[in-house]
């Protein structure tokens, strides 16, 4: 098992440089030179050729590569223009308002998904099956953005029953103390039920816009694995040998049809990470996505760059410990490594 | 990284030719078991007419503010209602038809193009093309793609022809995905070896016997990436890349109706987001309609 995920870990290492190369051509082989964009809209031809000199963009290329990889190593992502920070500063503790978004995102559209999926596989050509059908083609044509606004209209200007999107607590509330950064169970660690409340009326908006999304490729899988599953000659054996639909639908057929399910959540988070920097500009969301956004309108090219990779160095992450759980759940994988 | 789409049918070139009567009977018979294939069909020629001339038919000038109008509700007069400057939606909504199917199309042709050829070329060359297309391909899918794609527009610069750029960069893994497959499975067929042998050069092979035997799946893959595009385009100029105001766009008149929809004024979001989704929505079905026709083995 160690040696299966050794072995994984060194795939990982190419998609890695590959990533790092990009996020540097980006900013230096394409058009538009970074000078210009740091010297602002008043520069003389002089500051511009200091500030080339500065950042290292006189010397060769190969050159400046080294120098990007060995800030990255050393955990710097350069300063933003418009605040002064330091990028990997303000990446780090935005970082996990994006995740508690994306984490109970996922998790609600699972809990939805799943059990749709099974029933539309049980219940080929019914009702419930059509609702898949629909669900699954409707899901993916939403924009997410538009969702989102939809939800704001209807549970917050019409019924009243959610709180304005406005971030992830309003104004009169205090944040919890920092323990993990998310909100949930820092407040919940910390016995703090009002906050609890009120962060989770803000997070449940956006995440259930985030869940809609992603819904659709989750249940369309889960419903196509189960139905080979279900066709399949051990789930013939399960029933012929009087064991009760229930225990063959869930034990059998179930566990079975999850492997490609799994799989799929690799894709699911490509979109979810996508989605999740329009669901944080609708609902006002202070996590990466939002950072940069606000910088990308700016021209300020650091925290991009730096959110870019980041986006990339986590969805990495994800994929690998999606294979290793892979590795994990299917016996088979783990044998043939 | 495998979904139901990689799994390589085997080559559809060996059935036996059909009388040419019998694809219609097969559309009909799709388009009768699922009637929103049909639909998809009257859908995507409403917005081809939109596109094509809907600038021309609709009722008010899409930039033109009216000051004595603003943000009123839909009625007779303005159908979709007025946005903050007075302007009228419904006339904005069918304006951008046009710039939102050109967005799309342009992505879609120009990655159909690129990702088409290099996945022909990967699957029927083998060796080191594969390596360095599938390379190219695998370190454009370790990015989220509407990530990469916010990267790309804000190093190339903020302007419709990078949107068009950006989105075809992050379908070209599906498109040499799809190509390499088809491509693979023919590259040692009878036909091809007869073409060999006839003394046809390699590039010859690659566009006239192998390209035209691949075209009705990459239909479909264009069909089913349409969608994904306008969707893709809409998101980056919703966040502010791309398209400038007042140009109508679906995505930049979600996002100007974004501070309304707070203050209760559905309207201004509301219309521009709906034709946003029919669109996606006609493509997606479209693209699943073609598919059951061209290829019945792959349905879900």
């Amino acid at each position: 098992m160690l040696l299966t995920i050794a072995k994984r870990l060194i795939t990982v290492i190419p998609t890695l440089i590959g990533v790092v190369v990009v996020t540097f051509l980006l900013t230096r082989v394409l058009p538009g030179d970074p000078a210009v964009y740091f010297a602002g809209p008043a520069a003389t031809p002089q500051s511009i050729a200091e500030i080339r000199k500065t950042l290292g963009l006189d010397r060769p290329l190969p050159d400046q590569f080294v120098r990007y990889v060995n800030d990255l190593a050393h955990g710097n992502f350069g300063n933003s223009l418009s605040t002064g920070q330091p990028v990997a500063t303000e990446i780090s503790s935005r970082l996990p308002a994006s995740a508690e978004l994306t984490i109970f995102g996922l998790l609600l559209s699972i809990a939805v998904a799943v059990p749709l999926g099974i029933l539309a596989a049980v219940r080929q050509g019914s009702w419930i099956d059509h609702l898949c059908r629909m669900v699954a083609t409707a899901g993916v044509s939403l924009p997410v953005f538009f969702t989102g606004l939809l939800l704001v209209y209807v549970f917050y200007f019409r019924l009243g029953w959610s709180p304005a999107p406005i971030g992830r607590l309003d104004a009169f509330a205090t944040a919890p103390r920092d323990l993990t950064g998310f909100y949930l169970i820092d407040s919940l660690l910390t016995g703090d039920i009002a906050t609890f409340r009120a962060a989770f009326g803000q997070l449940i908006l956006p995440a259930f816009t985030l869940g809609i999304f992603s819904l659709a490729p989750i249940a369309r899988m889960t419903r196509a694995s189960m139905l080979a599953v279900l066709a399949s000659d051990f789930v013939r054996t399960a029933r012929a040998s009087g064991l009760s639909s229930r225990t063959v639908i869930l034990t059998y057929a179930f566990r079975n049809a999850m492997l490609p399910v799994v799989t799929t959540l690799g894709m699911v988070f490509s979109f979810l990470l996508g989605a999740n920097v329009l669901v944080e500009k609708v609902f006002a969301w202070p996590g990466i996505g939002s950072y940069a956004v606000e910088a990308l309108l700016q021209s300020d090219f650091a925290p991009v760059q730096g959110f870019v990779l980041t986006m990339a160095v986590l969805y990495v992450a994800l994929n690998l410990i999606i294979d290793i759980l892979y590795g994990v759940i299917d016996p088979r994988v783990r044998l043939e490594a | 990284m495998t979904d139901a789409s990689t799994i390589v049918p085997p080559a559809t070139d060996a059935q036996p030719k059909r009388p040419d009567d019998s694809i219609f009977r097969h559309a009909r018979h799709i388009a009768a078991e699922n009637p929103l294939t049909g639909l998809s069909f009257v859908l995507f020629a409403i917005i081809a007419f939109c596109a094509l001339v809907g600038p021309y038919v609709v009722p008010f000038d899409p930039l033109a503010s009216n000051t004595s109008e603003t943000l009123q509700s839909p009625s007779l007069r303005h159908l979709f209602g007025t946005d903050l400057l007075g302007r009228d939606i419904f006339s904005r909504v069918i304006a951008a038809t046009r710039l939102d199917f050109v967005i799309a199309l342009a992505s879609v042709a120009l990655v159909f193009l690129i990702g088409g050829f290099a996945g022909i070329a990967a699957g029927y060359f083998g060796g080191w093309t594969d390596r360095i297309v599938g390379r190219i391909s695998d370190t454009i899918m370790a990015f989220p793609l509407f990530v990469l794609a916010m990267g790309i527009v804000a190093a190339l610069g903020n302007t419709v022809t990078n949107i068009v750029i950006a989105t075809a960069i992050i379908n070209f893994p599906l498109y040499v995905r799809v190509a390499r497959a088809e491509a693979n499975v023919r590259r040692n067929a009878g036909f091809v070896q007869a073409a060999r042998l006839s003394g046809n050069g390699e590039l010859r092979i690659l566009l006239a016997h192998i390209l035209p035997n691949i075209m009705p799946i990459m239909m479909v893959q264009v069909s089913l990436t349409m969608g994904y595009a306008i969707l893709n385009a809409a998101g980056l100029s919703f966040i502010g890349l791309g398209v400038k105001p007042p140009t109508p766009e679906w995505g930049i008149m979600v996002a100007e109706g974004a501070t309304n929809i707070i203050s209760g004024e559905w309207w201004v979001a509301f219309f521009p987001g709906a034709a946003l989704m029919i669109a996606v929505f006609c493509f997606n079905l479209l693209g699943d309609g073609l598919r059951d026709l061209v290829d019945p083995q792959r349905r879900t």
